[in-house]
């Protein structure tokens, strides 16, 4: 396996759906030329130019509203944004149209579209760039959403994102792009709807999406050397489809659950999973489900101070020993 | 630039007079069989059988009828919620759009769009959309969807005179223009967006499809009542998109009788004078217009008008029984074509939960 940054395995996945489909379109700002705000495609406007790696004005609405319509065509668009904060000005496009055609359509319709993007706080850019809008967007019927805390899932569940004949809202995030990991040579695709089991344990289940996952794995790490507690670690992966099956078992096992999340906490995506672990699991646990999400205001600039907003490993480290 | 003042007779133009007879009669029946449509329609609104909003297109039916009458293999339509006319102009059958009206299963959406999601992707026609301006993005999406593939068509985006307030608008122009997109925007300008005159939403009161040429976009403006006209400007916009794939924006003058919707009570003598809609009605007619128009070339009779307004008639309340008669949604339709990977229960569908109710 070759150890590759997160943007290249990401990059690998673009190169490779470009070349078996010949309707997959990566398009977006600084996608093709520029080589991508973060090279995340870079050299895929050299390799395959114009027409599969398209550069659009700063017209979230209308790019996005555009994939969307050449979808009905057959097309297959992949629509960065620059941000995923920036989806407020094309909101109107990916909660209107991406997430309902198929349904208003009666089923005529769908909307095989993937739009993918960095949504993530901890870069100092203030709160209009640090937004984490997996929630807003889970929240829709219609729409799947995904987000990868390392190279392999980036790739994996890329992959099959493009092949989704559904809308799926991609989560990427600035902080892993130049992160390293393990990537097969050969092909390879993750479902969407299946957590990962990133380390077993057996004392306190932390369950976890995106770089979350990562803190979470952290402070599983210190738990074990500092204070003998074994915990198990869930990425989600995928937030909507949702592996419930594997987040049940795992806190029947452990009995105790506590989520870490970089969404703001009211209406977050951990206070969904908490409804349903209180639903289905009560008698299991034997502790109330704690959260360890970020700090409930719009993200501060201060570079010093702001990644006390975020989750750290010691806030989880903290919950957990709060009730073991 | 064209006026709304009319400097020639369209009849002649190319695409005109080469009709047949029946082609022209088809025109003809295609405007009476919408009025009849929403005529019924407004009845059966008025008696309960339907929720929601029902916003007519009466008054308008050439500039429908008559963009739509041009569509080749590869031309596709889409519009905003005043959709009825687009649908059924395209070829959408009175009993799927009736029952759609009714909620009912075998309506064009299953019941699930209402009046203003109307669909029909195998006759090129792609809603239908409730949001004022959102479709324009979808219709640049057809647009560059149709060039992608390397196909000789038109992507007809339909709008209202409000609608060319809205952002998306704009970058959906700069981005067909500069990407040089076969797109013709049709401003269907009939004069008030709900009960705001254009002009009390716009800065230039006489023109909105010159709003175009900040994009280097071609443009015009002309009249809609009369169909022979819409066909003459419409064709020479999809055939700039044919053979130059440029995009085109035309503005077509017209009225709507009724309200923004049915349930618009302010429409008759409120925002707007009563003897205005009058005047339309007796002068502006489209319908009327045309009738007079056949009956001068001798196409038509008074008499073979009654048939066709009956046909027209009889269909649209054959629409209704097949309405009534058809069966609702089951509750658990309410789940289904919300994801395509669940309907068809592929693994990917079957993976994961992908609804979060008990």
């Amino acid at each position: 396996m070759a150890l590759i940054e997160y943007r290249d395995a990401l990059n690998q996945a673009f190169a490779e759906e470009i070349e078996r489909d010949s309707n997959v379109v990566l398009m977006g700002e600084e996608v093709a030329q520029y080589d991508g705000a973060y090279k995340v495609t870079k050299g895929l406007w050299k390799q395959f130019g114009d027409k599969r790696v398209v550069d659009t004005p700063i017209s979230e609405a209308a790019f996005i509203g555009m994939g969307i319509g050449a979808s009905m065509l057959g097309l297959r668009p992949v629509i960065e944004l620059m941000f995923w904060s920036f989806c407020t000005v094309a909101y109107d496009q990916i909660v209107n149209n991406a997430a309902q055609i198929r349904y208003m359509s009666g089923g005529l319709i769908n909307c095989p579209i993937v739009i993918r993007g960095p949504a993530n706080g901890g870069t100092n850019v203030g709160a209009t760039h640090s937004h984490t809008p997996e929630n807003w967007l889970a929240n829709i019927p219609g729409l799947k959403v995904v987000s990868a805390a390392t190279p392999y899932d980036a790739k994996g569940l890329m992959k099959t994102a493009i092949r989704d004949n559904d809308p799926v809202m991609f989560m990427e995030n600035t902080l892993l792009y130049g992160e390293k990991g393990e990537v097969p040579e050969e092909e390879y695709l993750i479902p969407l709807g299946k957590a990962d089991i990133k380390k077993e344990g057996k004392d306190v289940t932390l369950i976890a999406h995106g770089r979350a996952a990562l803190t979470a794995l952290k402070a599983a790490e210190l738990l074990a050397a500092e204070h003998d507690i074994d915990a198990e670690v869930i990425d989600l992966r995928s937030i909507r489809p949702l592996d419930e099956e594997t987040i049940l078992a795992s806190v029947r096992k452990t009995h105790r659950a506590v989520l870490v999340d970089e969404n703001k906490p009211f209406c977050g995506v951990s206070a969904q999973i908490a409804a349903m672990l209180q639903e289905k699991v009560f008698d299991d646990l034997d502790a109330p489900v704690l959260r360890v999400t970020s700090l409930d205001a719009p993200a501060i600039y201060s570079p010093k101070v702001e990644p006390k907003q975020l989750p750290r490993p010691q806030d989880v480290i903290a919950k957990v020993l709060s009730i073991c | 630039m064209e006026t709304a003042v009319k400097a020639k007779d369209y009849a002649s133009a190319p695409i005109n007079s080469k009709l047949s007879k029946e082609q022209k009669l088809d025109l003809l029946r295609g405007m009476l069989r919408i009025r009849r449509f929403e005529q019924e329609a407004l009845k059966q609104y008025n008696s309960a059988k339907m929720g929601g909003f029902l916003h007519l297109y009466i008054g308008q039916e050439s500039v429908a009828m008559g963009a739509c009458s041009l569509m080749g293999d590869n031309d596709h339509v889409i519009t905003a919620y005043r959709c009825h006319g687009h649908a059924l102009a395209v070829g959408m059958a009175m009993n799927e759009c009736m029952a759609e009206l009714f909620g009912k299963a075998t309506g064009c959406s299953k019941g699930k769009g209402g009046s203003m999601h109307f669909f029909a992707p195998d006759k090129n026609f792609w809603g239908g959309h409730g949001i004022v301006g959102g479709q324009t993005p979808l219709g640049l999406g057809l647009a560059y969807g149709l060039k992608y593939k390397g196909l000789k068509g038109a992507a007809l985006c339909f709008l209202g005179d409000g609608a060319v307030n809205q952002g998306c608008f704009y970058e959906s122009l700069n981005m067909a223009s500069l990407f040089e997109l076969p797109v013709v925007y049709i401003i269907e300008n009939n004069k008030y967006s709900m009960g705001t005159s254009l002009e009390r939403s716009s800065v230039v009161k006489d023109c909105l499809a010159q709003r175009g040429e900040a994009f280097l976009v071609d443009w015009a403006q002309a009249g809609g009542e009369d169909i022979y006209e819409v066909r003459a400007t419409v064709q020479t916009a999809i055939e700039r998109a044919h053979n130059s794939s440029k995009p085109t924006i035309l503005e077509l003058d017209t009225y709507r009788y009724y309200g923004h919707s049915v349930a618009d009570a302010n429409h008759k003598g409120g925002y707007r004078p009563n003897d205005e809609i009058e005047t339309y009605k007796k002068d502006h007619d489209p319908i009327q217009l045309f009738k007079r128009r056949l009956i001068g070339e001798g196409l038509l009779t008074e008499e073979e008008f009654e048939k066709l307004s009956e046909d027209a008639k009889t269909e649209a309340k054959a629409s209704v029984q097949y309405a009534e008669d058809s069966p609702l949604p089951e509750d658990g339709a309410i789940f289904e074509d919300v994801y395509f990977e669940v309907d068809r229960q592929t693994e990917a569908g079957r993976t994961g939960k992908h609804f979060f109710h008990d």
